[in-house]
């Protein structure tokens, strides 16, 4: 018999969510193959098979939260290990189908009344709470545990959103046609850090504009010899990247971070690179973009774009950016105000690349701009920082040539 | 000619286990050594105790309450031997049934004293002498229970009796000395209390029905000695001088002290069962048993050794037909290779005595001694509109429940009707209910029930009528 427990998954999280058993009780199950979907807070992780053998029993179903360590199931060692421990269950004729059916799932089941009534009172979806009653149901215990869960986390935000939010019922006939999602766990962590963001930082967003002529020529001209050397395609992201570093180097405030009453510095560059996939957004993190090189870059946030598709990407990889960059352009997004992925301080707004008319030495140009924000957390990052920042991160991007020599 | 399964003994639980089986598709064969299919509970226990408590309490509300409300019948009177001869009807009726059930199911039947020889191997030896041996992949043994008796007392089951020559007295006693005020000693001192007999009920322990919760216990202690039930606690029956027409019974204080001598015409023995496992062969197969007879099973009911498992009297655990009978059934799926199982917590246990008393999950004794915090709901039967109406507004309901989460731990019936209310709290508990959602479900009125409904209120402090 082999237990098959939550693996580590990461620094500060603590838990996770039961997306999906690939496999029943009774199943057969070879080594290494996928047995159950974790959701936690920041990836969806696949459990693998830690021994061959079948697959006896499931301790947490489908939704349920678990912890990590513990236990998911159970495995009956080697093919043959159904036989000796039941020996009367080998009879094939004596043992129908039933012995390989799934326990029944109680999250179809009605709601107890007093569960009923709770759920309705405190906005808290029974279906989100772990049950202990028969079959996994839900009991009037474990809503008010989890309320008393909800009410002592230290995120005040997301309590009270877990507590008090209750929504007035639609009429009759509209409410035939709403349709009624349990929010992922990727979603609800989007949205209560979002949430806390606004809450904690004094956010404001600074703007400019960068012609992107020189750039985009760099990439024209070198597209081809770059790509058949680095192996992936010259995009502008790494351009973005590089400026940034530098522009961060030269404004410390914009990669630091508030703990308490002290403000720390970053002496390293770990930058967020925030991708938009089917399950939500998430922000894989390039490391030290200060000492890699622009390909290097490019090549790490290539293969975070196919991982997040994915959702291949691992924990340690989602966690310590020091700053962030989103992309709206991709979109076609003209101008927004992106929200700070806290505790950082800052982060930059990209945004679609448009020819317009620009006056330059006098005479009006047609040249592909694209417009810049930078939201700051206005406790840290003072507004002349802020502004010298983006200016900088402006200028590198107009001269790429700075960037080769540090100006 | 091999069995996938061959059940020893057609109790409740071994026949159960059988029918259970056939119909997973086992090719199951029963041994059993009495005449009848059916066991204690259906020959010789629940089934004709109940048709003798039925008569009886009609016969006392003819000749008491029938007059109160209006209804003249005159000074009812019983002719004992038709008496008698409804409850063999019953009996029979009941066995016959399982004969029936039996053969629509295709379950051989073999009659004679089972013997497991080897794991596989069953001999059964007919009452003529004669042996045949059976082969079977898996053995149920289900072998119930026999009464307990007391050293230097013999039950000759005419004027020392066991329950089971008290279901047949050839007349009313008119004194009638039960030792064991547990279960069936009440029950029985009842019946023949209303059919006119004088009752005197010795017990050991200073209270009776142990095991019930305390407050109910105490309660229906006073209700019996109204009904004329004389009671002698914390003392013990050491001797029946049987030489005399009257019996002689000499009855000591249970802590040692002078004895005294009380007479009585029969002395009913009612002090409990021992597990009925000897002569099964299990010490040369070397299945296990305990200090008290019984087979040691694991929670799957296998015993020690593979392809034998052992149910209801004959294991551990209350001695209950339905406890047996929830064991049968999980056997045999246990054996078909499904996840069979009994829940123990949620065991419902009934006394069928006027008013009867019936309880499922934790006493309130046991939630003190665990160290439980729990709140209480009671409502009592003289709240209760319908139990007024039937002029039996005795007792109460109480329910107890977790302090914190509400969950139901223990529901306690002294009242009319219990056996048949104790169901809703059973079906709740198994649930994990809390109860606020027993308060929450509508209950019909004006009924019983609504004496569960308000007792679940008072949990929560408001019961609406009291």
């Amino acid at each position: 018999m082999t237990e098959i427990r939550v693996p580590t998954l990461g620094e500060s999280v603590t838990e996770a969510t039961i997306g999906k058993w690939f496999k029943h009780p009774g199943d057969a199950v070879a080594v290494d193959e996928p047995l159950v979907e974790l959701e936690t807070d920041k990836v969806t992780i696949e459990v693998p098979a830690p021994a061959a053998g079948v697959l006896s029993e499931i301790a947490a179903k489908d939704g349920e939260t678990v912890a990590v360590g513990a236990v998911l199931g159970q495995i009956k060692d080697g093919a043959g290990a159904a036989k000796t421990a039941t020996p009367a269950a080998a009879k094939p004729a004596a043992a129908p189908a039933a012995a390989a059916k799934p326990p029944a799932s109680a999250s179809d089941a009605p709601l107890a009344p007093s569960v009923r009534k709770i759920s309705t009172e405190s906005g808290l979806d029974a279906s989100t709470v772990p049950g202990t009653g028969k079959d996994g149901r839900v009991t009037k215990g474990d809503m008010l545990a989890a309320i008393e869960r909800a009410a002592a986390q230290p995120t005040p935000v997301a309590a009270t959103a877990a507590a008090v939010q209750v929504r007035a019922p639609s009429p009759a006939d509209d409410a035939v046609r709403e349709e009624r999602v349990r929010m992922t766990r990727l979603r609800q962590t989007i949205a209560r850090r979002l949430k806390e963001a606004q809450n904690t930082a004094a956010m404001l967003t600074t703007f400019n504009e960068v012609d992107m002529g020189h750039v985009m020529a760099l990439r024209t001209q070198y597209r081809d010899l770059f790509e058949k050397k680095h192996g992936v395609r010259l995009g502008f992201m790494g351009f973005f990247v590089k400026a940034c570093v530098q522009a961060l180097k030269d404004i410390p405030a914009v990669n630091a971070e508030i703990d308490g009453t002290d403000i720390i510095y970053k002496n390293y560059y770990h930058i967020g690179i925030a991708v938009g996939t089917e399950r939500g957004l998430v922000v894989p993190v390039v490391r030290d973009c200060d000492q890699k090189s622009l390909a290097e870059v490019e090549k790490t946030i290539a293969d975070f774009g196919r991982r997040a598709r994915d959702g291949a990407l691992k924990i340690d990889e989602l966690q310590g950016g020091t700053f962030s960059i989103t992309n709206g352009g991709i979109y076609g997004s003209l101008m927004s105000t992106p929200i700070l992925n806290a505790p950082q301080s800052g982060i930059l707004g990209m945004h679609k690349i448009q020819d317009r008319p620009i006056a330059m030495a006098g005479k009006i140009e047609i040249r592909p701009m694209m417009y810049l924000a930078l939201s700051y957390d206005h406790r840290v990052v003072d507004g002349r920082e802020a502004v010298t920042f983006l200016v900088r991160v402006k200028e590198l991007l107009e001269e790429p040539s700075r960037l080769v020599l540090d100006l | 000619m091999a069995y996938d399964l061959i059940v020893i003994g057609t109790g409740p639980g071994g026949y159960v286990c059988a029918i259970r089986a056939a119909q997973l598709g086992l090719k199951t064969a029963v041994v059993e050594k009495n005449a009848t299919f059916g066991g204690t509970c259906l020959n010789v226990g629940c089934i004709p105790s109940k048709a003798l408590l039925h008569a009886s309490e009609l016969y006392e509300e003819a000749g008491g309450s029938f007059a109160k409300m209006g209804i003249k019948v005159g000074k009812p009177s019983v002719d004992l031997a038709a008496l008698l001869a409804y409850k063999a009807q019953n009996v029979e009726s009941n066995v016959n049934g399982v004969a029936f059930l039996f053969k629509k199911n295709k379950i051989e039947a073999f009659h004679g004293a089972g013997r497991i020889v080897a794991p596989g191997q069953v001999e059964v030896k007919g009452a003529d002498g004669k042996t045949q041996l059976l082969e079977t992949e898996n053995i149920v043994i289900a072998t119930g229970s026999d009464v307990a008796r007391l050293p230097g007392i013999d039950i000759d089951e005419k004027r020392v009796v066991s329950s089971t020559g008290a279901l047949q007295l050839a007349k009313v006693p008119q004194k009638l000395l039960i030792v064991g005020a547990g279960i069936i000693g009440l029950e029985l001192g009842s019946v023949w209390r209303r059919l006119g007999a004088e009752v005197t009920v010795v017990e050991f322990l200073d209270h009776i029905l142990p095991g019930i919760d305390g407050e109910v216990s105490k309660q229906f202690h006073r209700m019996l000695q109204k009904q004329g039930l004389t009671f002698k606690l914390s003392s013990k029956v050491t001797a029946v001088d049987t030489s005399g027409k009257i019996l002689k019974v000499k009855v000591e204080p249970a802590a040692g002290g002078a004895a005294e001598t009380l007479e009585a015409d029969v002395v009913l023995v009612a002090i409990g069962r021992v597990p009925f496992t000897d002569g099964l062969g299990l010490e040369a197969v070397g299945v296990k048993k305990d200090n008290r007879g019984r087979v040691i099973v694991d929670p799957h009911l296998r015993t020690n050794v593979a392809g034998i498992y052992a149910i209801g009297d004959a294991v551990a655990g209350p001695m209950l037909a339905h406890k047996a009978e929830d064991e049968g059934v999980a056997a045999a799926e246990i054996i078909a290779g499904q996840a069979g199982h009994v829940n123990y917590d949620v065991i419902p246990n009934v006394v069928y005595t006027s008013p009867e008393i019936a309880s499922v999950g934790k006493t309130e004794e046991e939630l003190k001694q665990a160290g439980l915090a729990y709140n209480v709901g009671k409502f009592p039967f003289s709240a209760n509109a319908r139990a007024r109406a039937n002029l039996a507004a005795e007792g109460f309901v109480k329910i107890l429940a977790d302090a914190k989460t509400d969950r139901v731990l223990g529901v306690h019936i002294l009242g009319p009707d219990a056996e048949t209310m104790i169901a809703e709290a059973a079906i709740a508990m198994e649930f994990g209910a809390s109860s606020e959602d027993i308060a929450r479900t509508c209950h019909a009125h004006p009924t019983l029930t609504e004496a569960v409904k308000e007792a679940a209120l008072a949990v929560a402090k408001r019961a609406i009528n009291y």
